[in-house]
């Protein structure tokens, strides 16, 4: 069994596990940390964007280069659409992969890079929350892209990464960076997809059996279990112990397997959501009730809903409940509407309010008191007249390159009064404002990342209890924004094997096979006789015709083979043979003239008149004769008398 | 022989107070549990005394699973759960779960206060009942214990329908409940995988329909409806809140918006909107046009149909309505009966069944005049019109669903005897399958093969695949497994002989025969071998036969010539006492030659 490790980013993974000749991805995530490298895409022209000064590197005369970077604020931007980083395809042929397992609709931005134009053939599995509303993911960031086409592509500077200073200077493999994929490279890699339910087992070529269990971290995420007769492996994605709206963790399903593989953990091991939370909305009183605006870059989906709900109640107890929120993105109607008739997927609270019927989330409700507002995008029919300030603006992308975030950015970032919120943990938010210094603006971060931190990862694993875990190596080493809090690792335990892996790794997973399974009919298991060898331990031959379908066996009666020279019923001998007693039987049917000469290591009997040599060891009886059957069935029989059967 | 049991305590050759007791493996499983809307005594419930004569059933029954939420299926619930005794697991989906207790209490109103029952389940009851049931999910596989696990399905037929499929051990059964093999208005079309269980329950309603006449009927209605309409009718089409009553919503707001009709249309449905907003969260229930186009325009938001008003009633011109109870004997749905009743110009269609003593039941059954309490006396002009609604799978369907799923025998019921015999008769033409109906109270019994796990040591299998490998592949030899089973602490495992004796902590005693056939053969040695294999492979040609350095060898047997240039050569034949069979048949043949 092998692990290949295709992404550098343990947030947005992608492997490749192979056993028992089936070859799975587990996740298909797309790191983005690229595009921060990029000048945001303005769908109004940005006097200020377009007029950032052009950088070259000292000493390079390379007239290709020339308007392909531009520089702010001692920050060096490409400026050009932005590219992605892919799951590495070098360790792999992706049409070689049979099954892609998807944990949650944030790990599956890749799909398209690996599904078309690749040859890949095989199957995709995600519940119908991760399809539906990884859908809208994937459209939003196709939409926010080309919705601002541009018309020079920049490439040479990648030849010349070593001259650009940082962080572009550390950039992660930018040759093999690409372009966005387009709406139908989305449509066909989504129609790949095979929903499935949670605790549905699925099977692969009848070698493996494969099950998505609930991982309580969004609408539809699940952590998988694959195994086959004997052994069990868990793929743990993002996860969540805590109570938010989706249904709640399955940790039974997990428990006892020989390797555990474990990633996605927090991306802000410091602070707690709840601590978060409890910031944003202080920081949305505070900035609403001094009239300014607030700016909250999202995702169209996920914690949004929790902050809808938290904050409309929130505003209400501080008194600036006039103030609308407005929720701006292409898919806002849409995932506001899947939210509320996934029901079967949330959390046990959310679940029941539909037996009374009323919708799950309070969105609903909030758009029709005019609370919440959703847009498509801020030029969108009816925007305008409905816009009031100060209000509360949720709309992506929370890397602040695209989506109407830029638009608003520009519109207020003059302002101190108004405020920009991040409350989504995937990028730096230092990084995510660098083209828009200086901003006047006030900046909180309160990153609210639900997903397992370290204390609760390993007290997870203790429960769960693996044989080996697999985890990313930066796992096994404090963060880099906390070198000092050596508790922020996983712990290492001599109970169990501990593996780290990194980017570009193919691992052995320590899983000998050693076991299989046969189904055995009931003629024959009939036909076993158990012989007890010793207190406790009991033997049996056993013979049947195999028959393997579908990499099931199943074992059948041998009387259905029509060849005689087949022995349904073999029997083995053990032990020693009693010489004595075996010369008392000879002479009992009249063989007297036995000559015994000691060889070797045992005895030789000799019979004269019959013409026969009995060779007899410790371990071993050899019977030389003539071709006088008869002599040798009556020594034969003798023999098995003798001796211990099973 | 392991066997299946099944005893239908209701649908067992008839239609209505669907209950299916099935045994296997130990375990005792209730598929649905239903009420017979045509009996007004101790028959309309199943006879749950069958289970065990007087108190709680609880420890006689693993579990109870519900299709769907139509009260032929589900109606006797709160009894056997509440009344009789029963506080085991109720499995039932989510949208089942949802609005099957809506439709119990507007059942219980009707019997209870209408008609004045007694001894029925109190409002009460249906809420303790609803507390043991575990809504499941579609292809979740769930373990009701250690032995028993079930499965749900799309049935199609009404929101939330699902067949289950339940399994003990190596012995499964699919039941259907009510379903339908293609898409209709709103739903989907049912479907399972090939899980190949040894026994499939299915419904008959329509056994002997060839294609599906639901279309028909609709199309009928929907011209009947016109018609009124036309003449400047009234029609009062009197429904239950949940179920019927959204499937004809969505059949007239298409119609009225495909023909543009004016005619209002009206929904006085005691919960209204509420009702709806049931389809409206349960949306991923419906077929797959519905839940893509739901964001733009959900099918529940209707816009042709709008929310009646009592004062509408002497409304002049035509119009529809829709106005609970379903079965004309209470409430709105009465008064407008009585108002409109007069009028030949009008119609009432009643799409459901009605139980005895209903209005409903009476003008069904031809009644022209009603009398009501204090001598009121209605004559009845308007049309009368009956139209059931529910998708079924016709013949061709269940045929379908067979094909589907390969089961191993299989079971018809919730259908006519008469229907059922033509059924059965093309299954066991078609399939080769072996059918049963059995009526209510009868038990069947189901023979199923046995397939036992157990362990095998990878090494022995891919020995076996190496050697199977190995032989010539004109061979249309049958693979043979070969092994020692090891049975020790409670783990039982095959593995290889040598292997099992040093895992037991004991030493074979190996046997070996040499015997020495003397045979005229001129020439050099190697040419006599050389023949002798060719003998050997030809006279065996399943085994695998090899030849090396002047020996033949198969399995253990081993054949050497000796004696170079002389014209007897001495053929010495040796195997080990396992093979002695193969041994002593090449020794035969050789000596067969020297002679």
């Amino acid at each position: 069994m092998k692990l290949y490790c295709l992404s550098n980013d343990p947030n947005k993974p992608c492997h490749i596990l192979t056993f028992k000749e089936i070859t799975i991805m587990l996740d298909c995530g797309l790191s983005m940390q690229s595009v921060l490298n990029f000048l945001p895409l303005s769908f109004v022209a940005s006097n200020k964007l377009l007029n950032l000064p052009f950088w070259t590197p000292q000493n390079v005369s390379e007239p290709e280069l020339e308007g392909e970077l531009r520089e702010n604020c001692d920050r060096v931007f490409i400026d050009s659409p932005p590219e992605f980083c892919p799951p590495l395809d070098k360790l792999i042929d992706f049409a070689q992969v049979d099954i892609i397992l998807i944990s949650n609709y944030l790990c599956m931005m890749a799909l398209p890079f690996i599904t078309e134009g690749t040859g890949f053939q095989g199957r995709i599995y995600a519940t119908e929350p991760t399809l539906q509303i990884g859908r809208l993911l994937l459209e939003e960031l196709v939409l926010n892209i080309e919705q601002c086409p541009k018309a020079n592509f920049a490439n040479q500077w990648k030849n010349f990464v070593h001259k650009l200073p940082y962080p572009l200077s550390d950039s992660f493999k930018p040759k093999s960076w690409k372009r966005i994929y387009n709406m139908s490279n989305v449509n066909a890699s989504l129609s790949r997809i095979q929903m499935v339910g949670y605790n549905e087992k699925l099977d692969v070529y009848g070698a493996l059996q494969v099950i998505p269990a609930s991982s309580g971290y969004c609408l539809g995420s699940s952590n998988w279990v694959i195994s086959s007769d004997h052994e069990k492996i868990v793929y743990l994605s993002g996860s969540s112990t805590l109570t938010t709206h989706p249904k709640p963790m399955d940790h039974h399903a997990l428990k006892n397997a020989d390797v555990l593989i474990m990633t996605d953990l927090t991306q802000t091991p410091i602070s707690n959501p709840d601590g978060m939370l409890g910031v944003l909305c202080v920081v949305v009183g505070l900035t609403l009730r001094g009239g300014g605006n607030v700016l909250i870059p999202c995702y169209p989906t996920g914690v949004v809903y929790d902050l809808f709900e938290c904050l409309s109640v929130k505003m209400q107890e501080l008194g600036v409940s006039n103030c609308p929120m407005f929720f701006i993105s292409p898919v806002a109607d849409m995932s506001l509407a899947y939210s509320n008739i996934l029901a079967e997927w949330l959390s046990s609270v959310k679940q029941n309010k539909v037996y009374v019927p009323d919708e799950p989330f309070p969105h609903g409700l909030l758009v029709k008191n005019s609370k919440l507002k959703h847009f498509k995008h801020i030029y969108s029919e009816g925007f305008s007249t409905d816009f009031q300030e100060p209000c509360v603006v949720f709309c992506g992308h929370p890397s602040c390159r695209f989506g109407d975030v830029v638009q608003f950015i520009e519109l207020w970032g003059n302002n101190p009064r108004n405020c920009i919120v991040f409350t989504e943990p995937d990028f730096d938010y230092i990084d995510a404002l660098a083209p828009y210094q200086p901003l006047q603006m006030k900046v909180a971060h309160c990153a609210i990342d639900t997903s397992l931190n370290f204390t609760q990862a390993n007290k997870l694993i203790k429960d769960l209890k693996p044989s080996t875990l697999v985890v990313p190596e930066c796992y096994t080493v404090p963060p880099v924004s906390a070198p000092n809090l050596t508790e922020l690792v996983i712990e290492n335990n001599p109970d169990r094997t501990l593996i780290p892996y990194k980017w570009g790794e193919v691992i052995n997973l320590p899983l000998k096979r050693k076991q299989a399974q046969v189904f055995v009919e009931r003629e024959i298991a009939q036909k076993i006789v158990p012989v007890e060898i010793k207190p406790g331990i009991s033997l049996s031959s056993l013979t049947g015709t195999l028959k393997v379908k579908d990499n099931v066996h199943n074992m059948e009666s041998l009387e259905k083979i029509k060849d005689p020279n087949y022995q349904a019923n073999i029997q083995y001998e053990w032990g020693s043979l009693n010489v004595t007693e075996f010369l008392q039987k000879l002479s009992q049917d009249g063989i007297t003239d036995a000559k015994v000469e000691p060889s070797g290591s045992g005895v030789m009997i000799h019979l004269q008149d019959e013409d026969a040599l009995i060779q007899i060891e410790e371990n071993c009886t050899h019977v030389l004769c003539n071709s006088d059957e008869k002599l040798r069935m009556r020594l034969r029989n003798m023999l098995m008398h003798c001796l211990k059967k099973f | 022989m392991p066997e299946i049991k099944i005893t239908p305590l209701g649908a067992g050759q008839d239609v209505g107070r669907s209950c299916i007791l099935l045994s296997m493996g130990g375990k005792n499983i209730m598929l649905d549990c239903g009420m017979h809307m045509g009996y007004n005594d101790e028959r309309r419930f199943p006879d749950f005394s069958f289970i065990c004569p007087e108190g709680p059933i609880t420890p006689y029954i693993d579990c109870v699973i519900i299709s769907h939420f139509h009260l032929d299926h589900c109606g006797a619930l709160p009894y056997m759960s509440e009344m009789v005794g029963y506080s085991g697991p109720i499995y039932m989906t989510h949208p089942t779960k949802a609005i099957a207790p809506i439709l119990l209490e507007d059942m219980r109103k009707v019997s209870v206060e209408r008609k004045g029952d007694q001894n029925f389940f109190t409002s009460q009851m249906i809420k303790e009942c609803m507390k043991k049931v575990i809504a499941v999910t579609l292809h979740q596989s769930v373990m009701v214990d250690n032995d028993l696990e079930i499965k749900a399905y799309y049935a199609g037929h009404v929101l939330g329908a699902a067949m289950f499929w339940i399994r003990v051990g190596s012995q499964s059964v699919v039941y259907t409940g009510d379903y339908n093999m293609t898409p209709d208005r709103h739903l989907g079309a049912a479907w399972i995988d090939k899980c190949r269980p040894d026994l499939l329950i299915s419904e008959s309603t329509y056994a002997t329909t060839i294609r599906d006449s639901k279309r028909c009927r609709e199309r009928d209605f929907l011209k009947k409806v016109h018609e009124c309409i036309d003449r400047g009718g009234k029609v009062l089409i009197p429904v239950f809140a949940l179920g019927r009553a959204q499937e004809l919503c969505i059949l007239l707001e298409t119609y009225w918006e495909r023909m543009n009709l004016k005619a209002p249309v009206y929904f006085a449905v005691g919960l209204t909107e509420k009702a709806n907003n049931y389809y409206k969260m349960f949306i991923t229930w419906t077929n797959q046009k519905i839940r893509k186009t739901f964001v733009q325009r959900n099918m529940f938001d209707f816009k042709h149909i709008k929310p009646f008003d009592r004062q509408y009633i002497d409304n002049p011109g035509p119009m529809v309505v829709f106005a609970t109870p379903g079965m004309l004997h209470a409430g709105l749905s009465l008064h407008i009966f009585k108002k409109w009743s007069s009028n030949e110009s009008n119609m009432v269609i009643l799409p459901g069944f009605c139980v005895q003593g209903t209005v409903g039941h009476k003008i069904l059954n031809g009644a022209r005049k009603i009398e009501f309490e204090g001598r009121q006396i209605i004559e009845v002009k308007m049309s009368v019109e009956y139209m059931s609604f529910s998708a079924h799978a016709d013949a061709k369907g269940i045929m379908q669903l067979i094909q589907y799923c390969e089961p191993r025998n299989v079971m018809l019921v919730h259908g006519e005897p008469a229907k059922m015999e033509f059924l059965k008769g093309k299954i066991k033409q078609e399939f080769n399958l072996e059918c049963f109906n059995p009526a209510n109270g009868e038990t069947c019994v189901i023979n199923t093969p046995v397939r036992i796990p157990i362990d095998v040591s990878l090494p022995l299998l891919k020995a076996e695949a190496k050697k199977f490998s190995a032989l010539p592949s004109e061979s249309k030899r049958q693979r043979v497994l070969h092994g020692v089973l090891l049975m020790k602490d409670n783990s039982t495992c095959l593995m290889d002989v040598d292997e099992a004796c040093k895992e037991a902590g004991i030493t074979r005693h190996v046997i070996r025969f040499t015997s020495t056939v003397h045979v005229n053969d001129p020439g050099p040695a190697m040419a006599t071998a050389h023949k002798l294999h060719l003998l050997i492979k030809d006279r065996l040609p399943m085994w695998s036969v090899t030849f090396t350095d002047g020996s033949i060898s198969l399995e253990s047997v081993l054949v050497k010539v000796e004696g170079d240039d002389e014209e007897q050569k001495s053929v010495f034949v040796s195997w080990t006492n396992q093979d002695e069979g193969l041994g002593s048949y090449i020794l035969g043949l050789l000596n067969s030659m020297s002679n």
